[in-house]
């Protein structure tokens, strides 16, 4: 018989969601690995080797190879972005606005299966196709209206980020200035990756009524910007995910 | 396979509208006194470098467009063209006296879609942009396994942990 898994696990600060349907798979290394990434990169951890790296108590070749390979990365998206995604957005070390996503793409990759919707901190990476006849439909939180979708999507072997105000509260800021940005109300960037959708809907929150132009720019990343003032701005390759009308 | 969709409360669905700019199509009015002082720095970094259309006459230079009034607001651009080609499009949106530039396309194509914000309810596997807590999850979460009396007793097996104590705002 066949015994879907559903498991939600509060990991990394926040409730990580796994559903696998079809024969249950083990998702015991995923949430190994979110832990271990929690102990390595909470900048909310004073004995995490991020902490210690930033405190100087730690080289990076102390470190787990893990950092180092963070960092690059980071260093790479700080490029891509003109400095609006940063591993220092607000002068400290703290590089997870990264770490998130490539902690969530490493988990899935630990499940072991080709089927699964894993759901944590606002961002999603769909695999597969949950029946035969439909993907994995995943609705983009309204910023407004808390209770509603602004758009919902249909996906397979995607990831979906989306940065913005909701439930935290101003946390993002645009290192440049480091205070928060204006203009948007939320970003939604989808791709093959999340950690880069999510460094990507970060640095174009970031920029504020800048980002949407941005967003154009990206290659194999598509995005959808809610502005302040209530437009929605999409690039053309974001409509092919998009749900059909009457579907589901 | 058992599952339970997550079904949010439903509102009304919105109208849409597309932003095209046409290539052969010369935007360029007289060019008067921008009324833009405004920066005409944008964000765009590593914009594609695509060349403008073809066609044209040798002309060059950058003008603004007249204002034209849309549902959205007023649209106004200025475009630039060197060796008669459109080389760049500046999209300039006049809020009371802040006007401001976002370059939307550098090759004359139409690169974003526009639309109106709409609310809308679905069911659907997961919420993309929904940071709750782990406490509000939980709560939301199980009411909606409730409405649609789902039940674990055929092999769906889950798990919802909750921590002990404080600690939601803690990391990533």
């Amino acid at each position: 018989m066949l015994s879907p898994v559903l498991e939600v696990r509060h990991v990394m600060g926040m409730p990580v969601g796994i559903e696998i349907p079809g024969e249950g798979a083990d998702v015991e290394a995923a949430f190994a690995w979110l832990r271990e990434v929690d102990a390595t990169f909470s900048t909310y951890r004073a004995d995490s080797e991020i902490s210690r790296l930033d405190r100087g108590e730690l080289t990076l070749a102390d470190c787990r190879p893990e950092v180092d390979e963070v960092l690059t990365r980071c260093l790479a998206l700080e490029r891509a972005t003109g400095g609006y995604f940063s591993a220092r957005p607000a002068g400290r070390l703290d590089p997870s606005g990264l770490v998130k996503g490539w902690a969530l793409d490493g988990a899935a990759r630990r499940l072991g299966a080709e089927c699964f919707c894993l759901n944590a901190g606002g961002d999603v990476i769909a695999r597969g196709r949950p029946e035969p006849a439909r993907g994995w439909r995943v609705g983009i939180r309204h910023p407004l209206e808390h209770d509603c979708l602004a758009a919902v999507l249909e996906v397979q072997d995607l990831a979906v980020a989306t940065s913005g105000e909701y439930e935290r509260g101003a946390h993002i800021v645009d290192p440049h200035t480091g205070r928060p940005p204006r203009g948007l109300l939320s970003v939604t960037v989808v791709g093959p990756e999340l950690a880069t959708a999510d460094a990507y809907a970060t640095a174009a929150f970031a920029m504020g009524a800048d980002g949407p132009a941005w967003t154009a720019t990206l290659d194999g990343y598509d995005a959808l910007c809610i502005t302040s003032d209530r437009r929605v701005l999409s690039t053309p390759g974001f409509a092919r995910h998009r749900a059909q009308p009457g579907g589901g | 396979m058992r599952r339970a969709p997550i079904v949010l409360t439903a509102t009304v669905a919105g109208t849409a509208g597309v932003l095209a700019f046409h290539p052969h199509t010369p935007a360029v009015q007289s060019a008067s006194a921008s009324t833009s002082a405004a920066s005409a720095s944008t964000a765009s970094n590593g914009a594609g470098g695509s060349s403008g259309s073809g066609g044209g006459s040798g002309s060059s230079g950058t003008a603004t467009g007249d204002a034209v009034a849309t549902p959205y607001g007023d649209a106004q651009v200025r475009v630039t063209v060197a060796k008669g080609k459109i080389a760049k499009i500046e999209a300039l949106r006049l809020q009371g006296d802040d006007p401001r530039s976002v370059q939307i396309s550098s090759s004359a194509e139409p690169v974003l879609r526009q639309e109106a914000l709409s609310a809308q309810s679905a069911a659907v596997d997961a919420v993309s942009g929904a940071t709750f807590t782990s406490a509000s999850y939980a709560q939301s979460l199980q009411s909606a396994l409730d409405k649609l009396g789902f039940k674990a007793a055929d092999g769906a097996r889950t798990t919802l942990q909750v921590p002990q104590g404080g600690g939601d705002d803690h990391g990533f």
